[in-house]
Parts: C-alpha cells; sequence; structure tokens
C-alpha cells in the first residue's frame, strides 16, 4: 500500500468527495489561493476551481453561521479552522444552531456539516491556539466528534463524516499533518463509531484518541521491551459517537487500565471512560483506572515546558506500571 | 473635529496643504523628541531583525509575527500618550511594547520561554503584557481584544479618569462581530476609545480586497454615528501623531469614540515562516520599502532639518543593535520556568492561599 501523509490522506477525502458530490465545498480562511494554513487544501483550488474551494474573511462565528445554514438547504460544507481553536468565537452558531436544529424543528432540518482542523497543544504557540476541545464538543447532543490519529483513519473517517446527515467536529493535529501511513488506493470508509485495537496485549488496557495514542504505541513498546508487560492499546478513533463495545470488551480482557488524552483531565474524555468503564465492567477492574492527561493549567508557551504539561511516552509509561503495581 | 461622513472626510484629506509637520502637536516639538522617536522606531527595528535571527537559530518557538514597516504607527501612537491613557493590540505586538517603554530584555526572554520574560514564559510573542504602563496585550485571537479594549474606556470612564483606550487591530479583524458589537457600545454609550486599524493591506495570504466589503475600513463606523478618519500616510510619524492625538483629544474631552483607519505595510511573511508568494510580489514589497519607508522617510526628514547628523544615526543605530545583542544574551542565559509554575498564575486563590475563600479542588491531575 502507499505511504502517505496524515494531511494527504485528508486532502485526498475531501479530493474525492469533492468529485462525488456536487454539494460538497470548502470554505475557511486561506484554504484556496494561500493553499492552506498547514497546507492541507494545497493544490484543491486549482483543480476544483473557486466555487467549490472558498476563501473566507476572518469571521468564524460568520462563515461558521453561513455553513450551517447552508447545510440546512442541503449543501455539505466542509469548514477549517485554521485552528480549532477558534471555534469559541464561533460557540453560539456551533451549538446553538449546528447542534440543536435538528431537534428544535422536530427533526424536518437537518445540518450536514464538517467542522475541521488542528486540535492540539506541543507547538508552543500559547493557551489561545492550543486548545483540545474534544469533550466541549462531544456534551454536546446533536454533535458528532471524531478525532483520527493515523493517515488511515484520518482518510476514512473524513470521507464517513462528509457523507455523514449530522454536524460532525473533525479534530486534527498539526503534529501528525507530517506522519506517513500506509493509505490503500481503493475507496474506503472506516465508520464513525468505531474503535481501533492498534495493538494486542493481554496485561494493561491503554485507551484514548489522537496524538497521545502515538505515544501510548511508544510506551507500549517500552513495557514491553523493560518489563515485558503486553500492552494493549486502543485508539478510540470516534468521541461521539463513542464504541463502547472494543472498550470494555479490552477492559474484561487485561482488568486493568490506563486511560491517555493531550486534553485537561477535568470533565475530559478520559473523565467519561473512566465512569463508563465502573459502570459497565467494576467487576473486572483489579486496580484503580488511572489517566495520563496535560497538566491541568492552560497552555504554557515556553517550549521545554510546553513538552512537561503534555502527555509523553514516559509519563505513559510510568503510569502504566503504577496501575500494574 | 474630525468629520463622519465619508464625503466630508475626503476633502479634509485632499485639503490642500495639509503639513502633519505644521499640526500644533508636532509644530512645537523640540530636538530631543523628534530624535526620540527616530530611535524608538529603530529599536523595534533592530530589536525583531535580532527576534528574527534567533528564532532562525531555533530560540524561539510557535509563531513571531514581526512588525517590521509599521514602526511608524506603534511609535507615533505611543508618543502622544498621556498618563491615563491605555492601549491593547493583537499578537502583532512587539512594537507598541517598546513603545510604551518595555524592555528589550523581559521581551526577549518572553520569546525564548524564560523566566524572566514579561509574562514569565508562559504567553510568548503574541502574548505580552504589562499592566504598570498600561499595555494590556498582546492577543492571540483575530479581533477578540476589541471588547476588551471597549471595556477598559468603560472603566475609565465610570471611574470618572480622563483617559482613552486605544484599541489597535489589524485589517482582517474589522470582520470579525465583536469588533462591530464593540463599536456599537462605544458609540451608544459614549466610550472613550480609539479603535485604530493598522491596515497593511493583508490579513496573513488574503488581501483587502478579497476580505472586506465596502470602499473604507474606518468608513464602516458612520453606521454607528461614530466619527472616523483614515491617516494616509501611515509611514509618517508626524501624521499618525496628528490624527491619533485628535481622536484622543475628543476622547478625552468629549468621551467620545473614534475609528482610525492607518494605512501602513508589513515587508515580513505574516509570520516569519509564512510563504509570501501566494498573493504578493517581491517588487510590491521593495517599491513600499524604497518610496515609504517609515524609518528611511524620518531619517531624510531629520536629516534635512539638521536634527540628524549621520554621526548620531550611527551612534543611536549601534546602540540599538548592542541593546538587542544584550537582550538575546540575556535570554539565552535566563532560566526556563519549572514545572511547578506551570500551575502557578491559573488560579489567584491558588497563588494566595492566605486569602483562599473557596473549598474544594481547584486542580484535577
Ligand atoms: C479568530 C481567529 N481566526 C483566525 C486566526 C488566524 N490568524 C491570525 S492573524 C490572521 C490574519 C489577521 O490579519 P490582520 O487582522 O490584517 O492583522 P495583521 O496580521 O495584518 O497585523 C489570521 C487569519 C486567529 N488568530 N484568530
Ligand atoms: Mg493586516
Amino acid at each position: 500500500m502507499p505511504l502517505i501523509t496524515y494531511r494527504e490522506a485528508l486532502r485526498h477525502a475531501m479530493a474525492e468527495e469533492l468529485e462525488r458530490d456536487p454539494n460538497v465545498v470548502i470554505m475557511g480562511e486561506e484554504v484556496a489561493q494561500f493553499n492552506g494554513a498547514y497546507k492541507v487544501t494545497e493544490g484543491l483550488l486549482a483543480k476544483f476551481g473557486p466555487k467549490r474551494i472558498v476563501d473566507t474573511p476572518i469571521s468564524e462565528a460568520g462563515f461558521l453561521g453561513m455553513g450551517i445554514g447552508s447545510a440546512m438547504l442541503g449543501m455539505r460544507p466542509v469548514m477549517e479552522l485554521m485552528f480549532f481553536s477558534f471555534y469559541s468565537v464561533a460557540f453560539d452558531q456551533i451549538f446553538n444552531n449546528a447542534a440543536n436544529i435538528r431537534y428544535m424543528s422536530g427533526g424536518l432540518i437537518n445540518c450536514p456539516i464538517v467542522i475541521r482542523g488542528p486540535a492540539n497543544g506541543g507547538t508552543n504557540v500559547g493557551a489561545t491556539h492550543s486548545h483540545t476541545p474534544e469533550s466541549i464538543a462531544a456534551y454536546h447532543p446533536g454533535i458528532k466528534v471524531v478525532v483520527p490519529s493515523t493517515a488511515y483513519d484520518a482518510k476514512g473517517l473524513l470521507k464517513s463524516a462528509i457523507r455523514d446527515n449530522d454536524p460532525v467536529m473533525f479534530m486534527e493535529n498539526t503534529m501528525l499533518y507530517g506522519e506517513t501511513g500506509e493509505v490503500p488506493d481503493e475507496e474506503y470508509l472506516v465508520p464513525l463509531g468505531s474503535a481501533k485495537v492498534m495493538r494486542e496485549g493481554k496485561d494493561i488496557s491503554i485507551i484514548g484518541h489522537g496524538r497521545a495514542i502515538q505515544m501510548a504505541l511508544k510506551s507500549a513498546e517500552m513495557l514491553k521491551h523493560k518489563h515485558n508487560i503486553d500492552a494493549e492499546v486502543v485508539d478510540l478513533r470516534s468521541i461521539r459517537p463513542l464504541d463502547e463495545e472494543t472498550i470494555l470488551a479490552s477492559v474484561r480482557k487485561t482488568n486493568r487500565v490506563l486511560l491517555v488524552e493531550e486534553a485537561k483531565p477535568f470533565c475530559s474524555v478520559s473523565a467519561m471512560l473512566a465512569c463508563i468503564i465502573q459502570e459497565k465492567a467494576f467487576d473486572y477492574l483489579d486496580a484503580p483506572i488511572r489517566r495520563v492527561t496535560s497538566v491541568d493549567a492552560p497552555a504554557i508557551y515556553s517550549p521545554p515546558l510546553e513538552k512537561e504539561q503534555l502527555p509523553t511516552p514516559q509519563k505513559i509509561f510510568d503510569a502504566a506500571l503504577a496501575v500494574l503495581k | 473635529m474630525i468629520k463622519k461622513t465619508p464625503s466630508a472626510k475626503k476633502s479634509e484629506v485632499a485639503a490642500a496643504g495639509y503639513d502633519a509637520r505644521q499640526a500644533p502637536i508636532n509644530a512645537k516639538l523640540g530636538q530631543d523628541e523628534k530624535i526620540q522617536f527616530y530611535r524608538d522606531m529603530l529599536r523595534i527595528r533592530r530589536f525583531e531583525e535580532r527576534c528574527l535571527r534567533s528564532y532562525q537559530q531555533g530560540k524561539i518557538g510557535g509563531f513571531l509575527h514581526l512588525y517590521i514597516g509599521q514602526e511608524s504607527v506603534a511609535v507615533g501612537c505611543c508618543s502622544v500618550m498621556s498618563d491615563n491613557d491605555h492601549i491593547i493590540t493583537a499578537y502583532r505586538d512587539h512594537g507598541h511594547a517598546l513603545g510604551v517603554g518595555m524592555g528589550m530584555n523581559e521581551l526577549m526572554a518572553e520569546n525564548f520561554g524564560k523566566y524572566t520574560g514579561c509574562s514569565k514564559g508562559k504567553g510568548g510573542s503574541m502574548h505580552y503584557f504589562d499592566p504598570s504602563r498600561h499595555y494590556w496585550g498582546g492577543h492571540g485571537i483575530v479581533g477578540g481584544q476589541i471588547p476588551l479594549g471597549t471595556g477598559i474606556a468603560y472603566a475609565l470612564k465610570y471611574k470618572g479618569i480622563k483617559g482613552a483606550c486605544m484599541a489597535f487591530m489589524g485589517d482582517g479583524a474589522v470582520n470579525q462581530g465583536a469588533v462591530h458589537e464593540s463599536y456599537n457600545l462605544a458609540a451608544l454609550w459614549d466610550l472613550p476609545v480609539v479603535y485604530i486599524i493598522e491596515n497593511n493591506g493583508y490579513s496573513m495570504g488574503t488581501s483587502q480586497e478579497r476580505s472586506s466589503a465596502g470602499e473604507s475600513l474606518a468608513g464602516r463606523a458612520a453606521g454607528y454615528g461614530m466619527n472616523w478618519a483614515i491617516v494616509e500616510n501611515g509611514h509618517d510619524v508626524y501624521e499618525v501623531r496628528d490624527k491619533v492625538s485628535r481622536a484622543l483629544k475628543l476622547a478625552h474631552e468629549q468621551s467620545k469614540p473614534t475609528v482610525l483607519e492607518i494605512r501602513t505595510y508589513r515587508y515580513r511573511g505574516h509570520s516569519v515562516a509564512d510563504p509570501d508568494s501566494t498573493y504578493r510580489d517581491k517588487a510590491e514589497i521593495e517599491a513600499y520599502k524604497n518610496t515609504k519607508d517609515p524609518i528611511m522617510v524620518y531619517q531624510h526628514a531629520l536629516l534635512a532639518e539638521g536634527v540628524l547628523t549621520e554621526e548620531i544615526i550611527k551612534t543611536i543605530d549601534d546602540s540599538a543593535r548592542a541593546e538587542a545583542e544584550t537582550s538575546a544574551q540575556f535570554a539565552e542565559q535566563s532560566p526556563y520556568p519549572t514545572i511547578e509554575d506551570i500551575k502557578k498564575d491559573v488560579y489567584w486563590e491558588v497563588d494566595n492561599p492566605q486569602d483562599k475563600k473557596s473549598v474544594g479542588s481547584l486542580f484535577f491531575d
């Protein structure tokens, strides 16, 4: 299978969906002429022209609201947030309008919009640009939240998200854009709501999403190497819908759980998972559930400190040993 | 008084014989003050050139939005601030910080992420702050600082302080709803705020024509019945001073807001690592540099006036370079914050435990 980057995988997904469905448009700041702030949309303007690939002013509430309105009328806009952090400028549009419109219209209206962009820390851009709002988004019924950690999933999930009839918040990661992975030439979809066992193991389940999963895979190798521990690593891929089956199956198998994520700990995805696991698999647990998250403070700028604020393979390794103690 | 309607505005700008140098605020300037503006602009330039070098050496992370080309705006505006005036700006904030008197050391150290930085390494280049100098940041969300500047003006008025807030934004920020909501409140409640649009022609890779409807950005103020004006020659520190001081006067004396659009230009990429080629020609940049560089134009004017000599220029330049170099060394030698520092400055109560009133957990890791 060809090796392509996560960035290219996203681009291919958009290009294929643009070809397939004339209702798909790509909109956002600098997506067209500038080729994308992170070059995800590079070349799409040249291929599809300005009717399909649209540069917007800096006006997140305005253009996202516009996209939501157009989706209500049957378009399938894929809206890029240059940084996912800027979702907060459009908070009302997303969570009052996109999330509720179907409900409040008694199912008469739906809103097939995708809001995508990078949601991550680790690039020294400070607290305003480093938000990881998976749990905030997923808190809202009506919204779907997807977080791919590999090129394969980036493509398969984005295509599914574009075809989905509900609003999907699709959170990428600038630190992963350049990572390569095997992606088949043939068309494929990855359904929303299916987690993936990235590495099989019997001793502990490390469960999480996003870049933390790439770190967890490194930690799992360290655990094997240094302590002959077989860690299972489960990538959620989709936060809402959430694949409880796969999570619980892994917990029942290993009886020990470490949850990992890049977001802050309070009311986060891992906090929710801990609740679900103790509700549904309490009797299977041989040790308290532990978590590795970012240190609970706004994202610090200082480059060496930001590294320390975020999860690291070492922190995941240490926490796994603590669960196994 | 600054006129409200576009036609009135245009005639004022076109008024024959307008000479910013002769404006009262400039006519009375002494030699030392004139040289000071020159020194301030050059210090910004040399500081930022040194920042660029440090960035290229990998000492500075994230973004670096340079102000090179726009120096006359910050220096002109800061030079007419009086004791009760305040300022707030976006992420292209180095010029304003030096303009209000912050030191190169604390700024460079902030860029390096060091504990000796103005924000203890927590904010970075986009998030400088110094409330003691009435400098309220340094903000990373486009347009997000404008309601805050409006609030500072509101507080000044509320407290009966005869001051104003200058709230800076770029030409791209004018399309944010928060900016319009701020305009409305300021005009509705007669707040002493001067909104300053630094129109450098581009928001990242998007030209003004590709992002903003209507003829002039400042002219949108007319819809709110607000005063507005355009500083055509934003590279001319005298014209900036004249127009801004008039707007400040209106704020001080009548508590009225103004929108000022200052035409300027940036030379470097939006952030220094950004490409330039998708939206403008090198020739365009060169043309501006060769005819309107604010430092060069001012230097020529002062040489002609006999205020500057080649010798003084060299002394000022040498010392600005040395100061910038020293700041890089200072930043290099400074310590990083510690891991414990990550969780300081999050909650006042946690940093001031003796005054803690709440109970229960504030952190969850
Ligand atoms: C809400 C928000 N959207 C987008 C961005 C990304 N961004 C940062 S600066 C910028 C361009 C702003 O241009 P302008 O307002 O003209 O200011 P200039 O950079 O020219 O000083 C963009 C799109 C942001 N920081 N915040
Ligand atoms: Mg601009």
